[in-house]
């Protein structure tokens, strides 16, 4: 014999499922903020230092046996080079650029160095749905193209515009992004090969609490030589690679509006719900449907108990 | 030239009292004058990618004073007002070169940690490879002087293979044949 569902018991069950998932998704939202590793590395680069001899773009070719470049690297010509009405950007083939801003009033053009600023909360991992990127111990936001769906939601979250895509591979697409050099450096405890082929010391390596130390240091002691601001300190929530700038910041083509919060923060109260929605609704509704249409099953039933 | 007896015993007795009191302000800042400098020095010590640098320390000794490059060492008072704090009275010091001071094992391990010693004053100072670029390279933009790499030190082949030197030589190839 069929049993109909008894009302009491579906209130009951239901009510403690929802208790039991509100109790267990408030402990995730209810998580600080991630403040990073506590020995995690980190690079500082400091613009007033580089003068765009591109060693490490030279340096990160090398070490990630990227293809060979158009032009050699002490070719300065790509400085001049505007694709798609913007300066040159990271692709597929370079992890790493350096690209000159003419500044008004400054005798001297500066230069700045692109790539991965591995955040600490990084928007790239946390929008990726199979989990191909880890924020390693050491600092490192790594990417796994072994469970990449190519889906590239990355590169909308990320607010840099670093990772990027191998479209030129139609079997071996995978997204292509500066990873600190971790799995043939950071891990060994030395820096970066763009760090160690700096001849300028334009880039500093070290624990990311001393390089914040350090920067802060370096705007105190030379008064009118930076802008009073650590760019990554807290930008995106904190990044690993950070930036001292002489000029504003806006002016070397780096994007001020990023906000001061992990990225994540935005589509977090969303995102917490979603589970939410995908095993609640479904027991929900479905009792809902059996509750409405269970007196004209009851009424069925009887009408055949009748019959009979 | 013939020595005088009278300058030999001088020299000697210079030599006793300096052994005797090696810390001495007075006699190190003589044993470190200028003109102890040697002409030119070749900087070698990291040599890979490019040449030494055959440095003309004469040329420069008239260019900028000394503490301009060795702060403290030579005896001249830097007059950076932070360095002062504490290097108002240091004495000349008898290690002048870059290396003596600046580390060329920069982020290793153990100068990452450095910073763990809570008395390190100095917790941002430049490796050797910084130190040398960033006391000739602000200077010589500065005063017109050259600027770029090959300015100061020729490439050498493994410099050639590492920035792709051959990457413009197929460029060009490939537009010859396409005529």
């Amino acid at each position: 014999m069929k049993t109909a569902i008894n009302r009491r018991t579906f209130l009951q069950g239901s009510l403690a499922g929802a208790a039991a998932a509100t109790v267990s998704l408030g402990k995730n939202t209810e998580a600080a903020t991630f403040e990073g590793y506590p020995d995690a590395m980190g690079v500082l680069v400091d613009l007033s230092r580089c003068v765009g001899c591109r060693s490490c773009e030279a340096a990160c070719n090398r070490e990630q046996k990227l293809p060979a470049p158009e032009k050699p690297f002490n070719d300065f010509s790509v400085f001049d080079e505007i694709h798609h009405g913007q300066k040159r950007r990271t692709d597929e083939t370079r992890y790493t650029i350096v690209n000159r801003y003419d500044i008004p009033g400054r005798e001297h053009p500066l230069f700045r160095k692109i790539q991965c600023n591995h955040c600490l909360e990084p928007a790239c991992l946390t929008s990726c749905f199979v989990n191909a990127y880890t924020k390693t111990p050491e600092g490192a936001v790594i990417y796994d193209s072994s469970v990449c769906v190519g889906c590239r939601t990355c590169m909308v979250a990320c607010p840099f515009y670093i990772p990027t895509f191998r479209y030129s591979s139609a079997f071996k697409p995978r997204i292509m992004k500066c990873v600190f050099c971790h799995d043939t450096r950071l891990t060994k405890g030395l820096p970066p090969a763009c760090v160690e082929a700096c001849p300028q010391e334009a880039l500093t390596f070290g624990r990311r609490t001393d390089l914040v130390a350090a920067g802060k240091q370096r705007i105190r002691e030379n008064p009118g030589n930076y802008v009073d601001h650590l760019y990554g300190e807290h930008e995106a929530g904190g990044t690993s690679w950070m930036y001292l700038s002489p000029a504003p910041f806006e002016q070397v083509g780096i994007d001020t509006t990023v906000p001061k919060e992990p990225i994540l923060n935005y589509v977090k109260d969303f995102l917490s719900i979603v589970p939410m929605v995908l095993t609640i609704w479904p027991a929900l509704f479905a009792g809902f449907h059996l509750l409405a249409t269970r007196k004209d099953k009851m009424a069925e039933q009887k009408k055949n108990e009748g019959e009979v | 030239m013939k020595t005088s007896p009278r300058a030999v015993i001088t020299a000697a007795v210079v030599m006793l009292a300096w052994a005797l009191h090696p810390g001495s302000p007075g006699f190190g800042q003589e044993a470190l004058d200028i003109h102890d400098a040697p002409a030119t020095v070749r900087i070698d010590s990291l040599a890979d990618l490019y040449e030494p640098v055959e440095f003309s320390h004469k040329r420069h000794e008239r260019l900028a004073p000394c503490k301009d490059c060795h702060h403290h060492t030579t005896g001249h008072q830097d007059m950076d007002p932070n360095c002062v704090r504490c290097h108002a009275h240091s004495p000349a010091s008898t290690v002048v070169s870059c290396k003596d001071c600046h580390t060329r094992r920069q982020f290793s391990p153990e100068q990452v940690r450095a910073t763990d010693n809570p008395n390190l004053y100095h917790i941002d100072k430049p490796g050797l490879k910084g130190a040398y670029h960033l006391a000739c390279v602000p200077c010589h933009i500065e005063k017109n002087a050259p600027s770029d790499c090959e300015g100061c030190h020729a490439m050498t082949d493994k410099g050639r293979a590492f920035f792709h030197l051959d990457a413009k030589a197929k460029d060009k190839a490939k537009a010859g044949t396409g005529h």
